[in-house]
């Protein structure tokens, strides 16, 4: 029993040592902080954050924005649209960004809490593709297709039941690659594509964007959905159709603009109350021409095409 | 003895004044022993109170039924049409990436630890026992992102599965993180046995592993029971490597290469959405509560397990 006190012993030296690192730690980060502020005062931060669909988007933004404006530091992190719609609701963010709509119980929500309308802005379109293997012979797919691949009851668990072999996969089952449930994308293809029943259980759920492309290249034998602005040459993106037999539609931008295209769907930001200061120009920035190259370069429609 | 009594006679005077600052101070540093004692109880006790608090209000919602959180399969806690909270292969997982990664960490674990007390030189156990503390001190972040990108092509390539993320990987990963600890634990128990017990054996003629299985490891059961519980807690309580390695898949696996969602990954997924005060959020901190119970039954039949031993 000897050792085992001793190592219990131990367990809480080492315990304490960390404890002191991390006061110390607090205490130099906090010095640190007011040590800067003190240095540059005018420096203004806008904390975006919230859709992995447009986290490149917005850090592009953030980066060019810094040429624009110096005084201004734009830091963006993602999470998912609902994340970043918690955290605006919280407070603890200028602005949300969003690959949905906010529900209505969120808009009440927001009212509840800050006493503020918030405000909506679309900033561009995207259309959500869906991925399959470079070597999966599927070329379209109709959304009937899809919802019995995807949701709950669905009877489509293998490539054989949709007529496709893959050729050099070992196995037949169809590897379902889907999103956590805080993101919007998630939520969008739920409500267009299931009709808002639920997703099959069993499925891959990835935390972004990159990762669901990143898998279905990696995996023959898989199918998932994501942005069509992630797209790699190990993947390959189905055109869809409404119902099988009818003509299906490429994720292109003139099909997304012109919403032939099935799963189109509007990007947005959200503020807390109509935006003021640096903010309001960081927006009016993002919908310039400027902002909506960005947004463009990364593979997305811009808001200002619709006029 | 004597001695120290008698100055203390001689002077008198002198020991009032010493003593009341002596005492003060000594008060004080039990004091503080005292309070970190029981420190330990208050933070526990606080850390239940708390996750239990967020977690009550679910049990009054019409959603919920106790029964169903415990034993039904289906996590839909988002769902637009039917909400439905069941954790069972949530535990499940969580159990089954235990249990193969103590499959993996337990004999390779004490193997380690009976090879570093006993069989090496001196200057090979040095070496060794600093390696293995540095394995330990690698961060699971670290440990997620090898099981995401080189253990997953690796079985990729080997059993020819479609997803490289899943039940086998995430147990190997677990299984290599616990190795230090399991490692570490039974070595300082293995020491603690007496040298009189292997010099005995020696001296009727038993040979290095009659010593280590005949003597030494009835000698120190308690303390490797303890690294391999230590190791257990370790694995049940992983977070951030299992959420990387085991492909995030609700679902009850039939076979090592399915992919699994272990409670812990699916607290830091959900956590973060999941607004304030939501149904949601009040499962998610009951999800907390059922992981602090099940690692509170592994202890306790831990201990219960030491003392059966010991009245033996």
């Amino acid at each position: 029993m000897t050792g085992a006190s001793t190592q219990v012993f131990n367990l809480t030296i080492r315990s304490a040592i960390n404890l002191v690192l991390i006061a110390l730690l607090m205490f130099t980060g906090c010095q640190k902080k007011s040590d800067e502020q003190k240095e540059e005062k005018q420096v203004t931060t806008i904390q975006v954050k919230g859709s992995d669909t447009l986290v490149n988007v917005a850090q592009a933004w953030a980066e060019q924005y810094k040429k624009v404006a110096p005084t201004v530091d734009v830091e963006v992190s993602g999470g998912g649209s609902g994340v970043g719609i918690a955290a605006l609701l919280k407070g603890t963010i200028d602005i949300a960004s969003a690959s949905r709509n906010m529900k209505q119980e969120e808009i009440e929500a927001a009212k509840r809490n800050t006493g503020k309308d918030a405000k909506n802005f679309t900033i561009g379109y995207d259309a959500l593709a869906v991925y399959v293997h470079k070597d999966n012979p599927m070329n379209e797919i109709s959304l009937d297709q899809l919802a019995a691949i995807f949701s709950e009851g669905g009877e489509t668990t293998r490539w054989s039941q949709l007529g496709v072999t893959i050729p050099g996969a070992g196995e037949d089952e169809i590897v379902r690659v889907s999103r956590q449930s805080s993101s919007g994308t998630y939520e969008f293809f739920r409500e267009h594509v299931l009709q808002n029943k639920d997703f099959k259980l069993g499925s891959r759920d990835m935390n972004g964007s990159k990762e669901v492309v990143e898998l279905v290249g990696n995996t023959k034998t898989a199918i998932g959905y994501s942005g069509m602005g992630y797209a790699t040459p190990s993947v390959k993106k189905l055109s869809i159709s409404s119902k099988a037999g009818e003509p299906a539609c490429s994720p292109t931008v003139e099909n997304t603009f012109s919403k032939k295209y099935a799963l189109a769907r509007s990007l947005h930001i959200y503020t807390m109350g109509e935006p003021t200061g640096a903010v309001k120009q960081f927006i009016d920035w993002i919908l310039s021409v400027p902002g909506q190259k960005i947004l463009e370069e990364n593979g997305y429609v811009p808001a200002t095409a619709a006029n | 003895m004597n001695k120290e009594v008698n100055t203390d006679i001689v002077r008198p005077k002198q020991i009032p004044r010493r003593a009341f600052a002596a005492i003060a101070g000594e008060k004080l540093i039990e004091l503080i022993i005292r309070l970190s004692g029981v420190s330990a109880i208050i933070f526990v006790l606080a850390i239940f109170f708390f996750v239990f608090r967020e977690a009550l209000p679910i049990f009054f919602s019409d959603h919920f039924d106790l029964f169903k959180f415990l034993f039904n399969t289906q996590w839909y806690p988002t769902s637009a049409v039917n909400v439905r909270y069941g954790t069972f292969a949530l535990t499940v997982g969580s159990i089954s990436i235990t249990f193969l990664a103590m499959l993996i960490a337990v004999p390779f674990g004490l193997g380690s630890a009976i090879y570093i007390s006993e069989f090496c030189g001196p200057k090979q156990k040095e070496s060794l026992k600093i390696i293995i503390e540095l394995l330990a001190a690698i961060p699971s972040v670290v440990w997620g992102f090898i099981g995401l990108t080189v253990m997953s092509r690796m079985i990729i390539s080997i059993t020819g599965a479609p997803v490289g993320v899943n039940l086998l990987n995430g147990g190997i990963i677990l299984a290599l993180m616990s190795v230090p600890i399991i490692v570490s634990i039974s070595e300082d128990a293995l020491k603690a046995v007496p040298d009189s017990y292997r010099e005995a054996a020696l001296a009727l003629g038993a040979t290095r592993w009659q010593i280590v299985y005949r003597v030494l490891l009835p000698a120190a059961k308690n303390g490797l029971l303890a690294a391999v519980l230590l190791g257990v807690g370790r694995a049940v309580g992983e977070t951030m490597a299992v959420l990387m390695a085991t492909g995030h898949a609700v679902q009850i696996p039939h076979g090592l290469l399915d992919s699994v969602r272990t409670l812990t990954a699916n607290i830091a997924a959900e956590l973060g959405e999941a607004s304030v005060g939501s149904d949601h959020y009040h499962v998610l901190f009951l999800t907390g509560v059922l992981l602090f119970l099940l690692t509170f039954a592994v202890n306790l039949t831990a201990d219960f397990v030491i003392r059966g031993i010991r009245r033996k």
